[in-house]
This record gives structure tokens, C-alpha cells and sequence, in this order.
């Protein structure tokens, strides 16, 4: 008894010793302070490498101007790229700052440093392999300063393409949404159409989307109209499949409380069924979203007049590798992008999971 | 606000994958009366929650009837409020909307919003509005589903074993609410339970059940006064009584071994 009580109070003590030592983590300011640097580092590097490293291989240097607000500037490529590392510089400086307050964003922030800062050096690896020395196979790797060359000297027509493709995947994947929740709830709830349209979908849902492009092509008005099909039934069959899914698999006792609760058939489908369903759809719009991205660009690259797909196609013809990788940037950019706002939907939508609220 | 409730000559079997039948009721008579409190006992196979599921209108007899203030008992009823066992909130909704979902669901959202809050205070869950059924207790849970029954006003309220998963902490508590809403609300109240004790302190009649085929074996008269004492001597002698009815209740003993 009498020792237990002795060895409790040397631990009490021990830890009272402890506590003003501050743990070097990221709750420490230095220790935040230290890897907010290590993230910047690598872009700063990544800068002062295409201002100071002296430029062997022979490209040529234009210089653009761009009138921006009534405003004629003159740029050249490394310009355009500095610029952009300025600006990727200042993105994480806020960031920092942003993460100060709160326990969880500091974390985050310390854990992707090292990562971000690989990715600057990266950069100024590239830059001098690419664009400096050129002792990568030309003109397959062009240094990042020239792929920020394609925004130069397309621009708008980058921008028309960008807007192309966003149009199509809207347009598409919205329509696929819809249809496929629809036929989903059909599904899961008349045992009818479940009978006649399983089956159907089934088997013409693991088809991939492209293959019906020569039909699509010749049996609709446009090649506008024959992507959007596309689009829209690679996300149909995946949507429909899991709503359907999600709808029956509703236990029981939720139909029956409600019933006695008073709510008619209409009223179980749209707040029992569907709530119940909607993890499985999210499950579906999610697969399906990959699955219309590989459609979109497909369909672009072999019959649009316009998207990134087919800027991606029509550069390849001059061997304008930079443009290619131009239009990759701009894909990656944009469809995470999109992923992360189908991500927040879904979040904000499933709230009431478990492990999606925090208490 | 209370309703008689009349079951006479009631059958029901049930018929498993496999062909054979199960006689789940059989000739069941029993007459509750209006504001009643009323337990059905008995062990697990008798009949009781098919009984209480009968008297929902989730099921239908094969034979008999069932009639609530003499109308015929046809389906599921707003005023014969049911609370499961378990699990039966809505997890998409949180508890102010789990609560409310009865008046939505019959349009009186609107001129009732009120007495979503009312409904709420009143099983003690103020503060709870926003929260998740997953991010509550089991006896919460409980109280959510009870009071969700209640707001429909039920004339009847149907409970199958709600507090069968709940510790006897916290099964002690939600007793007392019950009864406390029961004096409030004047409501009739049928509670399926494999608990004696419970359905000494709880209720007016017991009813008592054996299974195969499933009928009600005794109906006994509790008549002691309210509040009553879970250790009191007159307690423990009708938990005594009740007891050995059960073991004279129970079918012969089966042999241990087969030939």
C-alpha cells in the first residue's frame, strides 16, 4: 500500500517536471514556423534555379504581350512560370497562417510539408533537365517554363477547350445523375421493373461507354449531343445500379415506424428509401464521376470539335508535347477540383454517419 | 384520448421456408380497456410481440378480429402508436426531425412546430435538437422513439420490449418517464416484456402467455397502489406468485438426450 502511493507520487512528479519542457511538435511555434519554411523552400528554390541557372540548350525565348484590364504586359515564358511559383508560394504562406489558429489544420500542415517541398525541387530538376540543359528526350519533356509557354501562346483557345469539356461533363454527367437516381429508385422499389430492367442494365452496364460511340455518333443530331449520351450512360448504369442497391437494402422496421407514423408509399420512397439509399448513391456518383472523366476525354480525343481531348490530339499532330502536358496540368487541376466539390456535397449530405460527425 | 381495445378468437400462423407451420396465436381473447395499462408476459415463442404486432396492424389474423373503440382493426393507424425494441430512429435525421417526423409526415409540420420542442423536454432530451441517433445513448434512443410515438397523440401506444437492450440503470429511469407520460397523457399502453419485475411496477393487468401453440394462459389483476416500491413485501410476493405460474406454466420438461 504504502509503496504503490510512494511510486504514484514520483510519477505525479515525473510529469510535473515534464510539462514545461514543450514538446517539439506541431503544436510548438518554432517547430511550425521551421516546416512552414521547409514547404516554401522547395518553390523558392524552384524560382531562384530559373532566374540564376544559366540557360545552355537553344530555345527560344519569345515574349508575349497580354492585355489584361486594358493593360499591354510583356512576358516571356519564365516570367509566366515564376509567377505561377509566386503565386503556389504565397497559396502555402497563407495556408500557414490560416492553420495557425486551429490544432487539426497545424497537424496537416507539418505532415504535407516535406511533400511540398519535394514537389519544388522536383520542379527545379525539371526545369533544369527540361528547359536549362535539355538532357531530357526532346520534345517529349519540355521543362515546366515552357508548358507554362502553351498558356502564352493559346490562352483563350486553352481556355475555349477547358470550357468545352467542362460543358460536355455537365451537361453529360448531371443528365446521368438524374436518369440513373431514377431508374435506381424504379429498381429498388417495384419488384416489376426490377424483373424487366435489372437484367438489362446488368449486362449492358459493364460495356464500357465508348464502345456504343459508333452508334452514338451516327443516330444522334451532333457529336455534342453523341458525347453527352456517352457521358451519360457510363454514370446511368453505375448510379442506377447501386441506388437500386441502397433502396433495398432499407431494413424492414424503418418502412414499418414510418408507416405507423403515417406516411403514405410516396413519403417511404423519398424519406426512407432515398436517406437510406443515399451512401450507396454517393458510392455510385463517385465511380461513375472517374468513369464519365475517361469518357469525356475519350469521346473528345476521337470526335469533338472542341475540349481538352482534343487539344490534347490536335498538338500531338505538330509535336507540341508541351501543349499536351499544357492540357494534362489543366485535366488534373480540374478534376480534382471536381472530385473535391462532389466530395463536400457528399460530406455535408452524409453527416449523420457515424464517423462523419465529430461529437 | 384512450381507446378500448377488443381481440376475440384471434389465430395467426406462420409458415416457414421450409413448409412447416407455426401456430404463433391460437384462439386469443382479451379486452383492454380504455387508459389501461396492460403486459403481455411470457417467454420468448409465445406470441406476445405478434400479438402487439396484430394490434398495430402490421399483420393481419388468419382467424378472429381485432377492434379498437369497435372499429375494425384494418392496417397501421397513426393513433396506436408502436416504439421497437431497437434501432428503429431514423439515422438520416436528427432528433428534433426524428421526433417531428410524424407531423410531417401527416402535413401538421406547420400548425404543430411547437410541440416538436414541447415532445423533447418532455423525455428530458433539451439540447439533444441537433444531434445524431448514433451520437446517443441507447436509453436516449428509447426516449427519442417514445416520444416520436407520443406526438401523434396516439390513443394507443404499443411498446415491444423498448427497454430490452437497455441496462437496469437506465431501464429503472425510463420506467418512471413512462409512467409519468401514462398519467400525463392518459393514453392506453400495451408493453410486450420478458421482464417481471418490470411489468409488476408498470402495469394494471398482466397478461401471461405460453408459447406452442401461443395463448394467453392467465390474466392477472395487479392491484397495488402507484407509486409502487420494486422491493416492497406485496411486490415481491406477486413476483413470487407470478414465478410459479411460469414454471407450472412451462410444458413438460424435455429429455436431455435423444434416441
Amino acid at each position: 500500500m504504502n509503496t504503490a502511493t510512494v511510486k504514484l507520487s514520483a510519477t505525479v512528479k515525473e510529469s510535473i517536471t515534464d510539462k514545461p519542457k514543450a514538446a517539439w511538435n506541431y503544436k510548438n511555434g518554432a517547430y511550425f514556423l521551421l516546416k512552414a519554411l521547409l514547404t516554401v523552400s522547395g518553390f523558392v528554390i524552384a524560382v531562384a534555379v530559373n532566374i540564376f541557372f544559366p540557360q545552355k540548350a537553344a530555345v527560344e525565348i519569345k515574349n508575349y504581350t497580354l492585355s489584361i484590364f486594358g493593360l499591354n504586359i510583356g512576358l516571356t515564358m519564365n516570367d509566366l512560370y515564376r509567377a505561377l511559383l509566386v503565386g503556389l508560394i504565397l497559396i502555402y504562406t497563407v495556408s500557414a497562417i490560416r492553420s495557425l489558429a486551429d490544432k487539426d489544420k497545424r497537424k496537416k500542415f507539418c505532415k504535407n510539408a516535406a511533400f511540398r517541398s519535394a514537389l519544388g525541387l522536383a520542379l527545379a530538376v525539371w526545369d533544369i533537365g527540361g528547359t536549362k540543359l535539355q538532357i531530357f528526350a526532346q520534345p517529349f519533356f519540355p521543362g515546366p517554363a515552357q508548358v507554362a509557354e502553351a498558356y502564352l501562346a493559346d490562352g483563350e483557345y486553352v481556355l475555349q477547350n477547358t470550357l468545352y469539356s467542362l460543358r460536355l461533363y455537365s451537361a453529360g454527367f448531371s443528365c446521368g445523375v438524374l436518369l440513373g437516381v431514377g431508374t435506381g429508385i424504379l429498381i429498388g422499389w417495384f419488384p416489376k421493373v426490377y424483373y424487366w430492367v435489372y437484367p438489362v442494365l446488368k449486362i449492358t452496364g459493364v460495356v464500357p461507354a465508348v464502345a456504343w460511340m459508333p452508334f452514338a455518333l451516327t443516330l444522334l443530331p451532333n457529336s455534342f449531343t453523341a458525347a453527352v449520351f456517352l457521358i451519360v450512360i457510363c454514370a446511368w448504369f453505375q448510379i442506377a445500379f447501386l441506388t437500386a442497391q441502397g433502396i433495398q437494402s432499407t431494413p424492414k422496421q424503418n418502412y414499418e415506424a414510418a408507416r405507423i407514423l403515417g406516411s403514405d408509399p410516396v413519403d417511404l420512397i423519398f424519406h426512407v428509401a432515398v436517406p437510406h439509399a443515399m451512401p450507396d448513391i454517393f458510392t455510385g456518383i463517385t465511380s461513375a464521376n472517374a468513369m464519365a472523366f475517361t469518357t469525356l476525354v475519350m469521346s473528345e480525343m476521337l470526335g469533338q470539335p472542341g475540349g481538352l481531348g482534343y487539344y490534347i490530339n490536335q498538338s500531338k499532330v505538330w509535336s507540341a508535347y508541351y501543349k499536351v502536358l499544357a492540357a494534362i496540368v489543366i485535366m488534373a487541376v480540374l478534376f480534382s477540383l471536381i472530385n473535391h466539390i462532389i466530395g463536400r456535397i457528399q460530406k455535408h449530405t452524409l453527416r449523420w454517419q457515424e464517423g462523419v460527425v465529430k461529437k | 384520448m384512450s381507446s378500448s381495445i377488443n381481440i376475440s378468437q384471434v389465430d395467426r400462423i406462420y409458415t416457414d421456408t421450409d413448409g412447416r407451420t407455426v401456430q404463433a396465436l391460437k384462439n386469443v381473447d382479451l379486452d383492454i380497456k380504455a387508459g389501461e395499462f396492460i403486459s403481455l408476459i411470457g417467454p420468448s415463442g409465445c406470441g406476445k410481440t405478434t400479438l402487439l404486432r396484430l394490434i398495430a396492424g402490421l399483420d393481419k389474423p388468419q382467424a378472429g378480429q381485432l377492434s379498437i373503440d369497435g372499429r375494425k382493426i384494418t392496417g397501421v393507424d397513426p393513433e396506436r402508436g408502436y416504439v421497437f425494441q431497437q434501432g428503429s430512429l431514423f439515422p438520416w435525421l436528427d432528433i428534433g426531425h426524428n421526433i417531428a417526423y410524424g407531423l410531417r409526415a401527416r402535413g401538421q409540420l406547420k400548425q404543430k412546430k411547437a410541440k416538436v420542442g414541447e415532445y423533447i423536454s418532455m423525455v428530458g432530451l433539451d439540447g439533444f435538437e441537433k444531434s445524431y441517433p448514433h451520437q446517443i445513448s441507447g436509453g436516449m434512443a428509447q426516449r427519442v422513439a417514445i416520444a416520436r410515438a407520443l406526438i401523434n397523440e396516439p390513443k394507443a401506444l404499443l411498446l415491444d420490449e423498448p427497454m430490452g437492450a437497455l441496462d437496469s440503470f437506465t431501464r429503472a429511469d425510463l420506467q418512471d418517464k413512462l409512467l409519468e407520460l401514462w398519467k400525463e397523457n392518459g393514453t392506453t399502453m400495451i408493453l410486450v416484456t420478458h421482464d417481471i419485475d418490470e411489468a409488476i411496477y408498470l402495469s394494471d393487468r398482466i397478461v401471461i402467455m405460453t408459447p406452442r401453440p401461443g395463448k394467453i394462459s392467465r390474466v392477472i389483476e395487479v392491484d397495488l397502489p402507484r407509486p409502487r416500491h420494486r422491493g416492497g413485501i406485496e411486490f415481491l410476493a406477486m413476483r413470487k406468485e407470478i414465478l410459479e405460474l411460469f414454471e407450472l406454466a412451462q410444458a413438460q420438461p424435455q429429455p436431455e438426450y435423444n434416441i
